[in-house]
C-alpha cells in the first residue's frame, strides 16, 4: 500500500513493540434483557501474535461471536455491556478509548467479516465503489486511485474479470464471490487483525476450501493476526494455530490445536471429537453429548457444563473449575481434567 | 466379468424406484401475461433405486437438485416427467384419493426445526394430525397413549404433550419432527438436511435417533444432507449429484475411498477433517469458480468447466451413468474405477 | 438411549415402548409457557398503551350498547326554548339549535359510529379473508384474477368513490347504505394484506409437512395458514376501525352520509361547523369523542402489533 501512515501508535498512544499483536483478558460482557441479564462472555483469555490464527470454537450461544464483537468494539450498548476484562492491541488498552478513537481502530487496524456476506454489503452500490470508499474515506485517497486500487484489491482476492465486476452490485455476486467482495473491503487498509466471524458458515464445502485457501494465503503474505469464529471443528482444525473452546460463555479448553484436539482435558471437547463423523474413515456408533445447550438465562451454578457431563460428581455443582494446567499451554477448565484427558492417553 | 459376491448391504426388496425423473422450473417474466423466457434444469434425468431397509444418501452443493428429487417424490412439486414407483404403483400418476393413502408409506423430515412445526399447535396435536387424514391407523381412543409412546421413542418427555414448539429446543423440536412422520407407521421416510440445522452436540444424537429408529422399525431412508462425513456415517448406499444429475452412487467404500468421479474427488477433498495432524496429508483440489446456474445449460458434461480432467470429448458428448461391473456407476469418460479385490 | 430399552414401535401390544431418558435428564426446563397467544396476553398486560385503550374501547362500547347507562336524557326530546345553551350543570354539553340535549346525542352518537366501524371491518376483513387466502394459497390464475381485480379496485379513492355511490345509487342514505358503500370500497387493502400473509405462511415447512400428511386444502388453510397469517390481519383490522369511524364522519359531514334525524358524530359535527364562533361546543363535544375512539383503535391496532408479530420487536 502507498499509504505512510505511521503504524507505531494507536489512537496517538505509541505502540508497546515487545506487546503481542493482541491480547484479550478475562473479558466479560453481559447483556440486560427485560428476561434477565445474559453473561454472554465470562472471563475470556486469549494471545493472538502476528501471522498466527487464534480459533474460537463454540455451538449457538457460546459467547464466541459477542466476543468477537467486544474486541472489534460492535456489541449494541445497551442491551449489551462489556463489563471487564482487558483487550489490548499492542500493548495499547482499546477499551479505554473513546468511541471516536477506536472507531479509527475498526476497519484500519482491526478488521472483520461476517457469516452473511449479502447483508453486510450494501446493495444500493456496485462494489469496486464500496472497497474504494474506504480508501477515500480511511485515506484521502483520491476517487479515480481509488477505484483503481480497488481493484487491484479485488484480483488479489481472485475475482475474475475484476475490472468489469467492480461495476456490479452484490446480489450480481455468487455467495463465495460475495464473501471475497467482503474480505477485499476487510483487506484494504491493511488491518493487522482479521476477525472472521463464521466466513464459510453459509457457503458450498467446494467454496468454503477456496476461502479458507484464500484466508491463508492473504495471512502468508501479509502477515495479520488471524481471530477465526466457528462452529466447525474441521475448519478449525485446518487452519487454527491455537483453540479457545468456549461453552456457555467460558472458555473451557484452551491450547494449541494438536494436543486440544489429540488429547483433550476437558469432556465438552471430548464430546465435540466424539459426536462428530469424519469423511476419511468409517465410524461405527457417533457418542453425542446428551442434552441441549444450556439456556443463558438459567445457567447453573457450579460447573456450566455439568448436566450434560458424564464425569459430573458433586463438587462440579458446588464449584466453577478453575483453569487447570494441563501443560504450559494447555488448560481446562474441569474438576477432572487428568481423568478427561486420559482417555485419549493411547492415541 | 465374474459376478461380484452378493452385497451384504442390499437389504431387501425394491421400495422405491425412482426413473428418469425431470424436474424442471419456468422462468417467467410479466404478471398478467406470463412468459417463459428460460428453464431451470433442477433435476434432469435421476434414476436410483432404494431398498426396504436400507439408507440411500443423495449428496451434493446447493443447486445439485438433491431436495427437489425429494420434493418431486413427495409430489410436493410436480414432476415435469419421469417415474417413482411405489411397490408397483407410479406415484406420479395416482389420484388425489390414492396419492392420500400412498402419504401414509412416505414421510418427511424437514432441515429446519423452526419451521417445520406449526407455532400455533401443540406437540399432541402435531404428532396426532396425520391421524386426522388416517383414521384407520390408530383408533380414536388410542390415540392419545400413542403420542405417549411416540414422544418417548424419540427421546421426549411423553408428559410434554400439550406444550407448543416454541418450548423446545432445536434438537428437541427435530425429534418432535421425526414423532410426526413416524405417527403414520411409513415404509419410507425422506429425511432432507435433518441434522443440518443442529449444533454439532445434538446433531449426533439426532443421527443416532434415526439409526436406532431403522434398526427397530425396517425404515428405508432417502437421506438428503451436503455433510459428506454425516453421510458416510449414516448412509449404506450414496448418490451424488451436480447440476441436477447423478454423477456416481456406490456403496461407502466405493464412493469415499474408490472414488470414480472427478466432482466427487474435489467435493471429498474440500472438506476438512477434525484432525490437525491431517492437515498436509493427502491433495487438496480446489475447484475453479462456483457451480454454474443450471438455467444455463452446458453442452455434454456439466462439471467439464471446472474439471481438471475435462477433454474435447466432455464437450460433445454427455457421459452416461455408467455401471463398469463393478456396481458402482459413474458419468464420466474418465471415470477411474477400481476393481476392489477386498470386495 | 440404548437399543435393549427399546421394544418394537409397529407391534399392537398396549404396552408403551420404552425409552431411556439419559438425554432428557440434562434437559433445560424452558420456563415459558403456553402458546403465543398466551405469551402474547401475558406481555400486553403489562403495556399501559394496551390497557389505555382497552378501557377506552370497552367505556365506548358499552356506550354503544347500552347508552342509556350513561344519560337518562333523550336525545330526541328536544326543547326550541332551549335552543343553543352553552354546557351547564344542567346540560353537561349544552343544547344544540333544536335544544336537545347535547351530552344525550354525544353518548348515543357512539353507537352508529361504533356499529358501523365494527360491521364494515368485520365484513371487509371476511371478504379479504375468504378471497385472499384463496389467492394467496393457491396461486397460479386465481391469484392472478383476484389480486389483479383488487388492484383496479384499490385505485378507486375511498372517500371520492363513496362520495359518487351514495349520491348517485342510493335514494335514502341509513346506516346500512353508508356501511355498505365502506365496505365495498374497504376489501381491497385488507386482501392485499391477507394475501401477502397466507403466501408467506403457504412457504414453512410445516405446510408442506401437512401436505406430505396428506391433509386436504381446506385444512392447511384453516389449521396451519390462517393462525399464522392472521396476526397482521388483527392488527390491522384494529386500526380499521378506527379508520372507517373516521371515514363514516367524513361522509356524514360532507352531506353523503347518514341523514338527519339519524344521530351521528360525524352529522353533529357537519351541523356544527356553520357556528363554529358562536357556538363552539357543538364542535368540540363530538370531535373529541370521535378523536378519542379513533385514536383508542389505532393505538390498541400498535400495542397488538407489538406483541403479536415478534419480527417488529
Amino acid at each position: 500500500m502507498a499509504t505512510t501512515l505511521s503504524r507505531d501508535a494507536v489512537a496517538g498512544r505509541p505502540v508497546d513493540p515487545a506487546a503481542p499483536l493482541l491480547v484479550v483478558e478475562d473479558l466479560h460482557v453481559e447483556f440486560r434483557i427485560e428476561a434477565g441479564t445474559v453473561r454472554a462472555v465470562n472471563g475470556l483469555s486469549y494471545t493472538l501474535r502476528r501471522g498466527e490464527t487464534v480459533a474460537i470454537l463454540g455451538e449457538s450461544g457460546s459467547g464466541k461471536s459477542v466476543s468477537a464483537q467486544a474486541v472489534m468494539g460492535i456489541i449494541d450498548s445497551p442491551p449489551g455491556f462489556v463489563t471487564g476484562g482487558s483487550v489490548r492491541f499492542r500493548g495499547v488498552e482499546l477499551l479505554d478509548l473513546s468511541e471516536a478513537d477506536r472507531r479509527r481502530v475498526r476497519g484500519d487496524r482491526i478488521a472483520m467479516i461476517f457469516q452473511d456476506a449479502l447483508t453486510a454489503l450494501n446493495p444500493v452500490f456496485p462494489v469496486g465503489w464500496q472497497i474504494a470508499e474506504m480508501f477515500r474515506m480511511h485515506r484521502g485517497v483520491p476517487r479515480k486511485e481509488a477505484r483503481e486500487k480497488a481493484i487491484e484489491l479485488m484480483e488479489r482476492v481472485k475475482i475474475p474479470s475484476a475490472r468489469t465486476r467492480a461495476g456490479s452490485y452484490p446480489h450480481e455476486f455468487s455467495g463465495g464471490m460475495r464473501q471475497r467482495v467482503m474480505i477485499a473491503m476487510a483487506l484494504s487498509l491493511d488491518p493487522e487483525i482479521l476477525i472472521a466471524d463464521e466466513p464459510t458458515t453459509a457457503l458450498d464445502v467446494t467454496v468454503q476450501a477456496q476461502i479458507m485457501a484464500l484466508l491463508a494465503e492473504l495471512q502468508q503474505q501479509t502477515g495479520m493476526g488471524l481471530i477465526l469464529i466457528t462452529h466447525d471443528l474441521g475448519v478449525v482444525a485446518e487452519v487454527a494455530d491455537q483453540v479457545v473452546v468456549m461453552y456457555a460463555g467460558r472458555e473451557v479448553e484452551k491450547g494449541p490445536s494438536l494436543p486440544v484436539y489429540h488429547r483433550p482435558a476437558h469432556p465438552y471437547t471430548l464430546g465435540l471429537m466424539d459426536s462428530l463423523p469424519r469423511r476419511d474413515v468409517h465410524t461405527e456408533r457417533l457418542r453425542p453429548i446428551k442434552g441441549s445447550p444450556p439456556d443463558l438465562l438459567a445457567i447453573p451454578p457450579g460447573c456450566p457444563f455439568r448436566p450434560r457431563c458424564p464425569y459430573a460428581r458433586d463438587i462440579c455443582a458446588a464449584e466453577e473449575p478453575p483453569l487447570a494446567a494441563v501443560t504450559s499451554e494447555h488448560v481446562s477448565a474441569c474438576h477432572f481434567w487428568e481423568e478427561v484427558s486420559r482417555e485419549r492417553a493411547g492415541a | 466379468m465374474s459376478a461380484p459376491a452378493p452385497d451384504p448391504i442390499r437389504h431387501g426388496e425394491v421400495v422405491l424406484r425412482v426413473e428418469h425423473l425431470v424436474k424442471y422450473f419456468p422462468i417467467t417474466r410479466g404478471i398478467v401475461f406470463k412468459r417463459q423466457i428460460g428453464t431451470v434444469k433442477a433435476v434432469d434425468d435421476v434414476s436410483f433405486e432404494l431398498h426396504e431397509g436400507e439408507t440411500l444418501g443423495l449428496v451434493g452443493e446447493s443447486g445439485c437438485g438433491k431436495t427437489t428429487t425429494a420434493r418431486t417424490i413427495l409430489r410436493l412439486e410436480k414432476a415435469t416427467s419421469g417415474h417413482a414407483w411405489y411397490r408397483g404403483r407410479d406415484i406420479f400418476t395416482l389420484s388425489g384419493k390414492e396419492m392420500r393413502e400412498l402419504r401414509r408409506e412416505i414421510q418427511v423430515i424437514f432441515q429446519d426445526p423452526y419451521a417445520s412445526l406449526n407455532p400455533r399447535m401443540t406437540v399432541g396435536d402435531i404428532i396426532g394430525e396425520g391421524w386426522r387424514v388416517h383414521p384407520g391407523v390408530m383408533p380414536k381412543n388410542r390415540r392419545r397413549a400413542r403420542i405417549h409412546e411416540l414422544l418417548e421413542l424419540v427421546g421426549l418427555n411423553p408428559d410434554h404433550i400439550n406444550r407448543y414448539p416454541h418450548q423446545f429446543s432445536g434438537g428437541q423440536r427435530q425429534r418432535i419432527g421425526v414423532a410426526r412422520a413416524l405417527a403414520l407407521e411409513p415404509k419410507i421416510v425422506i429425511c432432507d438436511e435433518p441434522v443440518s440445522a443442529l449444533d454439532v452436540s445434538v446433531q449426533a444424537q439426532v443421527v443416532n435417533l434415526l439409526e436406532d429408529l431403522q434398526d427397530e422399525l425396517g425404515l428405508s431412508y432417502l437421506f438428503i444432507a451436503h455433510d459428506l462425513s454425516v453421510v458416510r456415517h449414516i448412509c449404506d448406499r450414496i448418490a451424488v449429484m451436480y447440476l441436477g444429475k447423478i454423477a456416481e452412487t456406490g456403496d461407502e467404500y466405493q464412493v469415499y475411498d474408490n472414488t470414480a468421479h472427478p466432482y466427487t474427488t474435489a467435493l471429498l477433498s474440500a472438506v476438512p477433517i477434525p484432525d490437525p495432524a491431517a492437515r498436509h496429508l493427502g491433495r487438496r483440489i480446489l475447484l475453479e469458480g462456483d457451480v454454474p446456474s443450471p438455467a444455463d445449460p452446458l453442452s455434454g458434461c456439466r462439471f467439464r468447466t471446472r474439471c481438471w480432467k475435462a477433454q474435447g470429448v466432455c464437450a460433445q458428448t454427455e457421459p452416461e451413468l455408467i455401471d463398469r461391473g463393478q456396481g458402482h456407476p459413474v458419468a464420466c469418460h474418465f471415470a477411474q474405477v477400481e476393481f476392489d479385490p477386498a470386495r | 438411549m440404548s437399543d435393549r430399552d427399546r421394544e418394537r414401535l409397529f407391534t399392537s401390544s398396549p404396552a408403551p415402548v420404552v425409552a431411556s431418558f439419559e438425554e432428557l435428564e440434562a434437559e433445560p426446563i424452558i420456563r415459558r409457557e403456553g402458546s403465543l397467544y398466551a405469551d402474547a396476553w401475558r406481555q400486553l398486560r403489562r403495556r399501559p398503551m394496551f390497557i389505555i385503550s382497552g378501557v377506552l374501547i370497552v367505556i365506548l362500547a358499552v356506550m354503544a350498547i347500552w347508552p342509556g347507562l350513561f344519560t337518562r336524557a333523550d336525545p330526541r326530546a328536544c326543547n326550541l326554548a332551549d335552543s343553543l345553551l352553552r354546557p351547564s350543570s344542567e346540560h353537561w354539553f349544552g343544547t344544540d339549535v333544536q335544544g336537545c340535549d347535547y351530552y344525550a346525542r354525544t353518548i348515543w352518537g357512539a353507537r352508529v359510529s361504533i356499529t358501523i366501524g365494527v360491521l364494515v371491518t368485520a365484513c371487509s376483513t371476511l371478504i379479504a379473508v375468504l378471497l385472499g387466502s384463496m389467492a394467496g394459497y393457491y396461486g397460479g390464475w386465481v391469484d392472478t384474477v383476484i389480486a389483479r381485480l383488487t388492484d383496479i379496485w384499490f385505485a378507486i379513492p375511498t372517500i371520492l368513490g363513496g362520495i359518487v355511490i351514495l349520491r348517485s345509487v342510493f335514494s335514502t342514505r341509513g346506516l346500512l347504505q353508508v356501511s355498505l358503500v365502506l365496505i365495498v370500497l374497504g376489501w381491497p387493502t385488507m386482501l392485499r394484506l391477507v394475501r401477502s400473509a397466507v403466501m408467506a405462511t403457504k412457504e414453512m415447512d410445516y405446510v408442506d409437512a401437512a401436505r406430505a400428511l396428506g391433509v386436504r386444502n381446506f385444512r392447511i388453510i384453516r389449521r396451519h395458514i390462517l393462525p399464522n397469517a392472521v396476526a397482521p390481519v388483527i392488527v390491522y383490522a384494529t386500526i380499521t376501525v378506527g379508520v372507517i369511524i373516521s371515514a363514516e364522519a367524513a361522509l356524514s359531514f360532507l352531506g353523503v352520509g347518514l341523514q338527519l334525524p339519524a344521530i351521528s358524530w360525524g352529522l353533529m359535527i357537519s351541523v356544527a361547523q356553520n357556528r363554529i364562533l358562536t357556538a363552539p361546543h357543538l364542535l368540540l363535544f363530538p370531535g373529541a369523542f370521535l378523536s378519542v375512539t379513533v385514536f383508542s383503535f389505532i393505538l390498541m391496532g400498535d400495542a397488538l402489533r407489538d406483541a403479536l408479530d415478534p419480527r417488529l420487536r
